[in-house]
């Protein structure tokens, strides 16, 4: 049985290996993906958008519907998490773990009973704790600031550099992951909670198709951004400017808040009490 | 491009990619697979595709690799094979 799946394998191997010899050459101007529409974006791109990164131009402007699509495909990745792991009921025997700081005591306090919730003295422990590193805790509160900064540089300059909604976004969304790592679950989900990821990841999709159903109501088709001249005292190629932005930052928005959404409920089996 | 580096970068993405699907511990598997999109990445930064090296490094190499690590810390050893 095992002889037949490798040599089915080797066998299909052999034929993608020989099927690569019919691609075009690396940069080939006339390869087939390069023949219809690219001359057109090398040559205009910048005159119709005022955009120097191509990329980011057919990514956000020529081709504004793939990336609409692609944003709400990332929405429901986080949903089907969401639907697959999110438990509500808590599990049964429970007990939770207090830590005294100063003397490192730690109790056990069944279900029912008083809980130090508002002590100084106490603080909360997951059941699988290993005492925190100081100096991971403290160096990783010393990156996030600047990390989170240069997610945001991402974003804003995506224009000009490699990067943009998707790559900022992401960034953003892995500082907040850090701060779970490094401190627990807790203490992130006190800065951004599920319920605050749940209403971000879904805003940013409807900044995006906010901004193209704008266009609709100024007279142009969805999407179309030079459209947006006549409501800002903008000319329509700096219109489509600054709506790739705003679609980015509507991008940025949606990935960042399902990346931690997901993380949320994968290092928590769903519970948003232990994680990671 | 420089074939020399084409070469190094190709073999170790190969290398990373059979034993991320051959070692028996998950938690290295992950990582393994972290390694390989790393790799991929820098075959984009050296073909020029830098917007796709870029995503590729956020996200393959980076989020990914750690929603793998939070599966896996998840994950239960009841398993017989």
């Amino acid at each position: 049985m095992k002889s037949i799946a490798l040599t089915s394998v080797a066998l299909l191997c052999a034929v993608l290996i020989y099927s690569t010899m019919g691609f075009p050459a690396w940069g080939d101007s006339d390869s087939p993906a390069s023949t219809h529409v690219s001359d057109y974006y090398i040559e205009n791109a910048v005159n119709d958008t005022a955009v120097p990164n191509l990329v980011t131009a057919v990514l956000a402007d020529y081709r504004g519907y793939d990336t609409l699509f692609e944003t709400t495909v990332v929405l429901i990745a986080g949903l089907a998490c969401f639907f697959l792991l999110r438990r509500f009921k808590p599990r049964q025997p429970q007990h939770r773990l207090y830590r005294h700081i100063d003397t490192g005591i730690t109790l056990i306090i069944e279900q029912g009973g008083k809980e130090p919730t508002d002590s100084e003295e106490f603080v909360r422990i997951d059941s699988r704790w290993v005492p925190y590193d100081l100096v991971i805790q403290q160096a990783s509160c010393l990156v996030i600031p600047f990390l989170q900064l240069f997610a945001l540089y991402v974003i804003a300059h995506g224009h000009h550099s490699p990067g943009g909604g998707f790559q900022g976004g992401v960034i953003f969304g892995a500082t907040i992951i850090l701060m779970a790592i490094a401190n627990d679950l807790r203490s992130a989900a006190r800065r951004v909670s599920e319920r605050l990821g749940a209403l971000m990841a879904s805003a940013g999709v409807l900044i995006y198709a906010g901004i193209g159903a704008l266009c609709i109501l100024l007279g142009g088709s969805f999407l179309d951004y030079s459209a947006l001249s006549k409501l800002f005292a903008f000319t329509p190629v700096m219109a489509r400017s600054h709506g790739i932005l705003g679609v980015e930052i509507g991008v940025a928005v949606a990935v960042s808040a399902v990346m931690i959404w997901i993380y949320y409920n994968l290092a928590s089996a769903g519970r948003h009490e232990e994680g990671l | 491009m420089i074939w020399q580096f084409d070469i190094i970068i190709l073999t170790l993405v190969i290398i990373c990619g059979i034993a991320a699907i051959s070692v028996r511990d998950l938690l290295g598997a992950s990582i393994l697979f972290g390694a390989y999109s790393f790799m991929m990445c820098l075959l984009w930064a050296v073909m020029g595709a830098v917007d796709v090296a870029f995503t590729e490094a956020s996200v393959g190499a980076g989020v990914s690799t750690v929603f793998f690590v939070a599966a896996v810390f998840r994950t239960s050893r009841s398993s017989k094979d």
